[in-house]
């Protein structure tokens, strides 16, 4: 069972008020991903339900049961920490088993759950070494492992991924992905990377200055923002927005087309401009388009043929267009 | 990168350097060869002294004469004893400084260091005072008790310097595991800081055993560490130069030693972490 | 940033060291300047009593007091002066490529172990004494008279000892300082023209002035309670040319037992001591934001 439930939670660091009263739901078993760009919020969030810093007002229930006035270790939570935060005078075994050690769990149980930790994160051959001794990769599954012995009510990841290379990244995505559905444990996941949001989630939480913008499946976020500020954090590359006359032809103060939802023509569309930079990844080209509505990008196919200087003309997928009223809420 | 540099300027640099340390070194020196002579040999012109007959002589009648043994066990307990007592204090004091910084930890750090500014002799009269009438005058308990609240802000300082590079991330790991305060400091801080600790009591030992302020003033016969047993030679006495360099030499040895291990923390931790 | 519970824990860890280095501070110190303002002698029990700026009026006046501050001033601008010019060229000496540098390292910092009355009692004897000294053998090897350099300059006598007991601190923190010196920044300045020297002024210098700072700042803080030299080597003498301060309020309260008038002369020594300190906390707590 893992049921996070925040009621009217808010955070002050003295007079700065960093989270306004906030509501959330986290249902058992579900993946949340809170998203943001630095600053919103999203780890203080993640250290409130933590217990790591106290809430300036209202309630975390775990389970149903109140628990804002709990310490940590009273929780049942276990976190991944950015930087792995493993204890770097013991072995895997040692780290792994620490949590059990503090639990006072007898030694043989105890040393069945590491066996066991360790065979779900292939970390068995390396049960003896330091932490310094290992890749980057296997901390970060020593670092779960930790969290996995305690079996938690939920796991909470601060950023797990941010030290890893890109290649690694993507692989440590899939592994606790892997894990998520092996496990079937609640899991609150911090990142301010939204492909990560996208990729993992069953449910995604953007922040934006410690206010909760939108609630949603990635699909849900990605065809249906409620907001400019969600219609521009989500996808990749970002939505493109055009404010003023052409806008409000759409009868909207701006509207938001995404990269992939336009169409390019070297002979006729709605849109005229100049192709500035184009960038060929092979499997998709993204055209940086001069128009006089400002930079448009454009996602078009690997084969696409068009270069720097030439005259394009882009007509946008109207049943795919965002329209936003003057305080960027959708229309 | 590492560049090509001319084997003479090498070479020149080198007799330079050499030359120099020599100089400085020589005190030194020339107190351990004058331990291993006679007293008639030592007191010979320079060259006449090296030529001389070595011998032990001088060490066994420091040992017999002057019980130095019970000195050089005066100044490990005081300086190891006043040292382990200002950690346990410490200890507490910098993880709290380190990791749970509040408005005023600046402040509080600051004042500490103040109390080390404040020089000896202005408090000399009522610590003197204070220790006769409490009967703690040329007692090691007395030495124990003065030298640790001297060099507590210096531990307190260094351990705070030493404490703050230790990521928070992993004390908060600890506590999300289940880890108690004790816990916390005993199982993850206590054995990651053990190098800082370590050189933490390396330096202040070697202050303390070197002090020689209080270990002079507060102490006679009894108690009286090394500084003050030697500092009993620059009477008449003195003048047998070679028992006097045995003593000498015996009494600095074992701090030499721990010094030129401790080179590297010795400037972080006499300059408050200013330079490192 | 952190909960209430830890607020509290780490309020109660710091309390003990706070306490009792206020208790040392506080208690003491004002004791002192409790007995500063009294007639209070060892040796006249029973004739105590307030007597308000007297025993600061006899302590000031009595001219044993200026020869005492000059001695002081002399002592401690004499060390820093040594230690500082000898520290920066030692540390520039060190930082070459030369063999055996490890060495020639331990010897150098060597001093700075001795213990002071070691020192000083090496120094007195085997150095300076003008029968049996290494000095005397090396006058007399050149032809000169023996000078009895404790006798006739006991002021430039103690300050060498001490210079060269501080000269290994200074030279260690200025070399860790010039070590910590970018080499990118002396290679940017050769590519821009910069000579030899001109690295030096320009560039070594100004990043060494922080360093020698700290190094003047501590080493004054401990060279105002220089005592162990004094006492072993002169006693404060000849007559009281070599007393500085520090060893003057001891004479007045441990062997006068003129409390009162100890009392004063120390609570003179901790405001000067005071002045540097402040100079001093300013340094260290800028550093401390970074």
């Amino acid at each position: 069972m893992g049921q996070i439930t925040l009621k009217g939670v808010r955070k002050a660091f003295g007079d700065v008020e960093v989270i306004p009263p906030l509501d959330l739901e986290i249902n058992d078993g579900e993946f949340v991903v809170f998203v943001g760009p630095s600053g919103c919020g999203k780890s203080t969030l993640l250290r409130l339900i933590a217990g790591l810093e106290d809430v300036s007002g209202g309630e975390i229930e775990i389970n149903g049961q109140p628990s804002a006035e709990l310490p940590p270790a009273k929780r049942g939570l276990a976190m991944v920490f950015q930087s792995y935060a493993l204890y770097p005078h013991m072995s895997v075994r040692k780290n792994i088993a620490f949590p059990l050690k503090m639990a006072k769990l007898d030694q043989a149980a105890a040393k069945e759950k590491v066996d066991n930790a360790a065979r779900i994160l292939n970390l068995t051959d390396y049960l003896d070494r330091r932490p310094g001794q290992l890749s980057g990769g296997q901390r970060q599954r020593v670092a779960i492992g930790r969290a996995i012995v305690r079996e938690p009510a939920a796991f909470l990841f601060d950023e797990p991924l941010s030290n890893l290379d890109a290649a690694l990244r993507v692989n440590m995505r899939l592994e606790i992905s892997e894990l998520h559905q092996k496990l079937k444990t609640t899991m609150v996941y911090v990142t301010h990377d939204q492909v990560e949001a996208m990729t993992m989630a069953d449910k995604i939480v953007v922040l934006q200055a410690g206010r909760i913008e939108q609630v949603g499946s990635p699909l849900e976020l990605y065809r249906t923002p409620r907001n400019k500020f969600v219609a521009g954090f989500i996808g990749s590359p970002k939505m493109n927005f055009i404010e003023g006359d052409e806008a409000a032809k759409y009868g909207a103060d701006s509207i938001g087309i995404r990269p992939e939802h336009i169409e390019v023509s070297t002979t006729e569309g709605a849109w005229k401009g100049t192709v500035g930079v184009s960038e060929h990844l092979g499997s998709d080209t993204f055209l940086h388009v001069d128009t006089e509505y400002g930079l448009i990008n454009v996602r078009g196919g690997g084969e696409i043929g068009l270069h720097s200087g030439d005259t394009v003309y882009l007509t946008p997928d109207l049943s795919q267009l965002h329209k936003f009223d003057a305080q960027g809420q959708a229309i | 990168m590492a560049r090509k540099i001319s084997n003479r300027r090498r070479v020149i640099m080198t007799v330079i350097a050499w030359a120099l340390a020599f100089v400085i070194f020589f005190p030194i020196l020339w107190t351990i060869i004058l331990s291993f002579k006679t007293e008639g040999n030592a007191i010979k012109a320079p060259w006449d002294v090296l030529t001389s007959a070595w011998t032990f002589d001088s060490y066994h009648v420091v040992q017999e004469r002057s019980n130095y043994f019970r000195h050089f066990m005066n100044s490990v307990v005081i300086s190891f004893g006043s040292t382990l007592l200002a950690l346990v204090i410490a200890i507490p004091s910098a993880w709290a400084m380190a990791f749970v910084p509040g408005k005023r930890t600046k402040d509080v750090l600051m004042w500490m260091l103040s109390t080390k500014m404040m020089p000896a002799v202005g408090v000399l009269v009522p610590i003197y005072l204070m220790f006769r009438d409490w009967g703690l005058l040329d007692t090691r308990t007395g030495l124990v008790i003065v030298l640790c609240l001297m060099n507590l802000p210096i531990v307190i300082w260094m351990l705070f310097t030493y404490f703050k590079e230790i990521p928070k991330d992993i004390l908060e790991a600890a506590r999300m595991d289940g880890a108690t305060l004790g816990g916390e400091i005993l199982y993850v801080l206590t054995p990651m800081a053990v190098p800082g600790i370590a050189s933490t009591l390396l330096l202040n030992v070697i202050l303390a055993w070197n002090e020689a302020f209080w270990t002079l003033n507060l102490t006679a016969a009894k108690a009286a560490p090394l500084t003050a047993f030697i500092a009993a030679y620059s009477s008449p006495e003195g003048l047998f130069y070679a028992k006097l360099s045995a003593a000498s030499t015996l009494a600095i040895a074992p701090i030499l030693i721990l010094g030129w291990f401790s080179q590297k923390q010795l400037v972080r931790g006499l300059t408050f972490g200013a330079v490192k | 940033m952190s909960t209430q519970a830890s607020r509290s824990a780490a309020r109660l860890m710091i309390s003990p060291s706070v306490i009792l280095l206020f208790l040392w501070m506080a208690v003491p110190l004002g004791m002192t300047i409790w007995f500063s303002f009294q007639r209070y002698n060892l040796l006249m029990p029973g004739q105590g009593g307030f007597v308000g700026w007297d025993n600061y009026y006899y302590f000031l006046t009595d001219p044993a007091f200026f020869t005492a501050l000059i001695n002081t001033l002399v002592l401690v601008g004499g060390v820093l002066l040594i230690t500082v010019f000898g520290g920066i060229l030692l540390a520039l000496l060190l930082d070459q490529p030369i063999f055996g540098q490890g060495i020639v390292r331990v010897l150098v910092i060597a001093p700075f172990f001795v213990m002071p009355t070691v020192s000083a009692l090496v120094w007195k004897n085997m150095l300076y004494n003008p029968v049996n000294g290494i000095f005397a053998y090396l006058a007399k090897a050149i032809g000169l008279q023996p000078y009895d350099f404790l006798a006739h300059a006991p002021m430039l006598s103690i300050t060498i000892i001490v210079a060269w007991q501080w000269l290994p601190f200074a030279t260690l923190i200025l070399l860790t300082a010039l070590q910590s010196l970018d080499s990118e920044q002396l290679e940017a300045a050769e590519m821009d023209g910069a000579g030899a020297l001109s690295r030096f002024f320009y560039i070594m210098l100004p990043h060494l002035a922080r360093a020698a700072t700290v190094v003047i700042l501590i080493q004054t803080i401990f060279l105002l309670s220089t005592f162990a030299e004094i006492l072993v080597t002169t006693n404060g003498g000849p007559g009281n040319a070599s007393t500085t301060l520090t060893y003057l309020v001891y004479v007045q309260s441990l062997l006068q037992f003129d409390v009162g008038g100890g009392a004063a002369g120390g609570v003179v020594a901790v405001i000067l001591a005071n002045i540097v300190a402040i100079f001093l906390m300013r340094m260290i707590g800028k550093n401390l934001e970074a």
